[in-house]
């Protein structure tokens, strides 16, 4: 990979679903190291952004690059979709033991057994559920089966890490306690990931940039720090406007 | 009721003697009627997977003329079999008209669909994130087929179990393209219901025990095997 190269690079993107357009985004790029937050309502684009990245969804116009090379043209789907892995909303175990659970990704990829075996349980060691390798996947608690699988997404040593909500399921003290976690292990593998929620408060755990969605665009993208000043201060504004009017 | 009693007990006498015709005629059935429904799920649990899965022209016409044939009469199967394995029909060369051959192509027409339909739909009701999460963990399109078809375990077997219930329960299919022929196409349905037509009820009444026995230790062990 050349150096400065996007590991991820969006161009021009449009969907459309029907006549209505779910996705526009000009250019979006994440670098190697960069642990980015998406952020937006319900029907912002996120997950559909993240699904286009993701190769799971084909843009109705404009180009996808990974690592230079265009999706579609100079790489298939297939071959980018197994540079990334993708941890969605609801853990999706299979009917099988964690062990096998998490070691399903290496195995698609036909990894040796013995070094499936050792990757699957340092990741489980990772997210201190080694213990639970043997039980069925389907038995655990939300939080457990979450750890499952962002275990799963992560011994797969991916480019880019996609995690489309991963929290919104879990209570509260569960979630703060999976949220430190996860962010001490991105910053001790230097994954690379997007991270999408529309949970403000998770964006500090796990990121160093910030875009905001809304209708389908990016509005806005940056440092976290400056793009939450930013937002905040328009908030604060609008807030001032209607305060203004209601007294008027 | 004298006619059970004797019937029962005639049944219990070709059946602890161990009688080498009626042995003959149960192989055939299990020969027969297995290799008719592995076809079935070799073709079948594979195809009602991508029907279910994979959005594609015609699919819908597909599914449609899946599900009519889970309900084709096994004569008119039988009929069309004929038609095409006689002497002087399309495929007559073959030479397959009256040979357990032509018994398992029609047994394979007949469970066919319904292998493919049941899969069709247990596949159809796994949740669809389920495939989203696998395609994103890289997984290839025989990957995710065999992953989705893990998953569907219990549904998959229960259609294997039904399409071989309909076969080894058929008449009229293979009496037509099999003939009924002693020591070579006679399986434990046609033999019953020749018996019965010449009122040889305990020799009928063995052949019924033996296809329900069979039928059962079949379906035990395919439970057995959708429980682990």
């Amino acid at each position: 990979m050349k150096a400065g190269q996007a590991i991820i690079e969006l161009k021009d993107v449009k969907l459309k679903r029907g006549s209505r357009t779910t996705l526009d985004v000009s250019s979006f790029s994440v670098f190697r190291g960069e642990n980015v937050a998406v952020i937006g309502a319900n029907g912002a684009g996120k997950s559909t952004l993240l699904q286009v990245i993701a190769c799971l969804l084909r843009p109705s116009k404009g180009k996808v690059y990974t690592r230079g090379q265009q999706v579609g043209t100079e790489i298939t789907p297939f071959e980018a979709r197994r540079r990334m892995a993708m941890v969605l909303q609801r853990p999706y175990l299979l009917d099988a033991t964690v062990f096998d659970n998490v070691a399903i990704g290496l195995r698609m990829r036909h990894v040796p057994e013995n070094e499936v075996k050792a990757r699957v349980y340092d990741a489980l060691a990772l997210f201190g559920i080694r213990h639970l390798a043997e039980r069925r996947g389907r038995s655990l608690s939300g939080g457990e089966s979450q750890r499952v699988s962002l275990a799963r997404a992560v011994v797969l040593k991916p480019e880019i890490l996609l995690l489309d909500e991963p929290m919104s399921s879990l209570d509260t003290p569960t979630r703060i306690a999976l949220l430190e976690e996860l962010g001490r292990i991105i910053k001790k593998t230097g994954l690379t990931t997007i991270y999408v929620t529309h949970d403000v408060t998770e964006i500090p755990f796990l990121s160093d940039r910030t875009a905001i969605m809304d209708g389908g665009r990016i509005i806005a993208d940056g440092p976290v720090r400056k793009v939450l000043h930013e937002e905040m201060r328009c908030a604060l504004s609008q807030l001032t406007r209607a305060a203004n009017w209601l007294i008027s | 009721m004298d006619l059970i009693a004797e019937g029962i007990a005639g049944a219990l006498r070709l059946l602890i003697a161990g009688d080498r015709e009626v042995l003959r005629i149960a192989l055939l059935t299990l020969r027969v009627s297995g290799t008719a429904t592995i076809i079935s799920a070799v073709i079948g649990v594979p195809l009602g997977t991508a029907i279910s899965l994979w959005s594609f022209r015609g699919r819908r016409r597909l599914a449609g003329f899946v599900n009519t044939g889970m309900g084709l009469p096994p004569v008119v199967v039988g009929l069309w079999v004929s038609i095409f394995l006689w002497r002087t029909g399309p495929l007559g060369f073959l030479r397959l008209m009256y040979t357990p051959t032509a018994m398992v192509i029609a047994q394979t027409i007949i469970a066919l669909p319904i292998v493919t339909g049941f899969t069709m739909a247990g596949v159809g009701q796994l949740d669809p994130g389920i495939r989203l999460q696998m395609l994103s963990l890289g997984a290839s399109s025989w990957q995710l087929l065999s992953i989705l078809i893990r998953e569907a375990k219990l549904s998959v077997l229960a259609a294997i179990m039904a399409g071989f219930g309909r076969v080894v329960a058929e008449v009229g299919a293979s009496m037509m393209v099999g003939g009924n022929l002693l020591g070579q196409t006679r399986v434990l349905t046609t033999a019953t219901s020749m018996e019965v037509s010449k009122g040889n009820f305990g020799f009928a009444i063995a052949l019924s025990i033996i296809l329900v026995g069979i039928t059962y230790i079949i379906n035990v062990i395919l439970t057995r095997v959708q429980q682990q």
